[in-house]
């Protein structure tokens, strides 16, 4: 749980280029539809929400539900515009948060 | 398909009976556990706000053609747009209609980068990935395409 999430995206970028970002945090997300040795259900807890800002404007975000894989990957696109800072954020079902931030640096 | 006109021709009272049971059987639990067509367009429409969604192949879906591993099946999503402030895509909904329910992923886009998505998801069965691209005009695309799953993967 306490894992650090990865994320992967470049450190430099010229302005205008359009760079990906590659997330992946370590979550089981367990879906709540299995059952353990004994028949009992496993409680639901998943990573339901990811959001990405830019220097505090959130320029993406994901709800998840119970059919994203364990250790949810999620990559996307954005255009380097100026130098600043990412933070990446999950939340589960019960509220704790993963948190991470990458620095870019545009000329 | 002779074997099949031979094994039904077989059938007698007794057979016929079982195999109508076995039939509600199954009927019933795939209503309960499984999602249908129907329930993914409908959790289509809830996020859409009933806009009318049409077909269109500016939406692309790449995904394994078969997917041995159910658990993780990796899938990417980009839609044909500019991505400017005039014209981008809001969101991408991904719906697996045979999963326990459609819902899947939705993600929230702003006018950067460009409109293309990958994550990976869990699929339970064989079954059709629906996609739905909402434009910033409120506009709603749709595509699907059809994975084969050789072992399921939401537990169970």
């Amino acid at each position: 749980m306490a894992k650090k999430p990865r994320v992967k995206l470049p450190k430099k970028a010229k302005a205008g280029d359009v760079v990906q970002v590659k997330t992946l945090a370590t979550h089981k997300m367990e879906t709540g539809n299995r059952k353990d040795k004994k028949g009992n259900k496993i409680p639901r807890l998943i990573l339901n929400k990811f959001a990405c800002t830019f220097n505090g404007a959130e320029v993406f975000s994901a709800d998840m539900h119970p059919s994203v894989s364990a250790n949810p990957y999620i990559s996307f696109f954005i255009t380097a515009k100026e130098s600043g800072t990412y933070d990446f954020t999950w939340t589960d079902d019960k509220g704790a948060t993963i948190k991470t931030s990458k620095d870019i640096a545009v000329s | 398909m002779s074997k099949n006109i031979h094994q039904s021709a077989r059938l007698d009272r007794r057979e016929a009976l079982k195999a109508a049971g076995v039939g509600v059987l199954a009927l019933g639990f795939a209503t309960t556990a499984h999602a249908t067509p129907e329930a993914a367009a409908e959790a289509l429409s809830k996020v859409s706000g009933g806009a009318a969604a049409s077909m269109s192949d500016k939406v692309t879906i790449s995904l394994p053609e078969i997917a041995e591993n159910g658990a993780t099946v990796p899938v990417g999503v980009s839609v044909d747009s500019p991505m400017t402030a005039d014209s981008y895509v809001k969101h991408i909904h991904v719906f697996a209609e045979g999963n326990p329910s459609p819902e899947t992923v939705s993600f929230n886009l702003t006018a950067t980068g460009k409109a293309e998505v990958n994550t990976r998801i869990r699929l339970s069965k064989t079954q059709n990935v629906m996609v739905a691209a909402v434009m910033n005009d409120g506009s709603v695309l749709t595509n699907k395409k059809e994975v084969k799953v050789t072992i399921g993967g939401c537990g169970g």
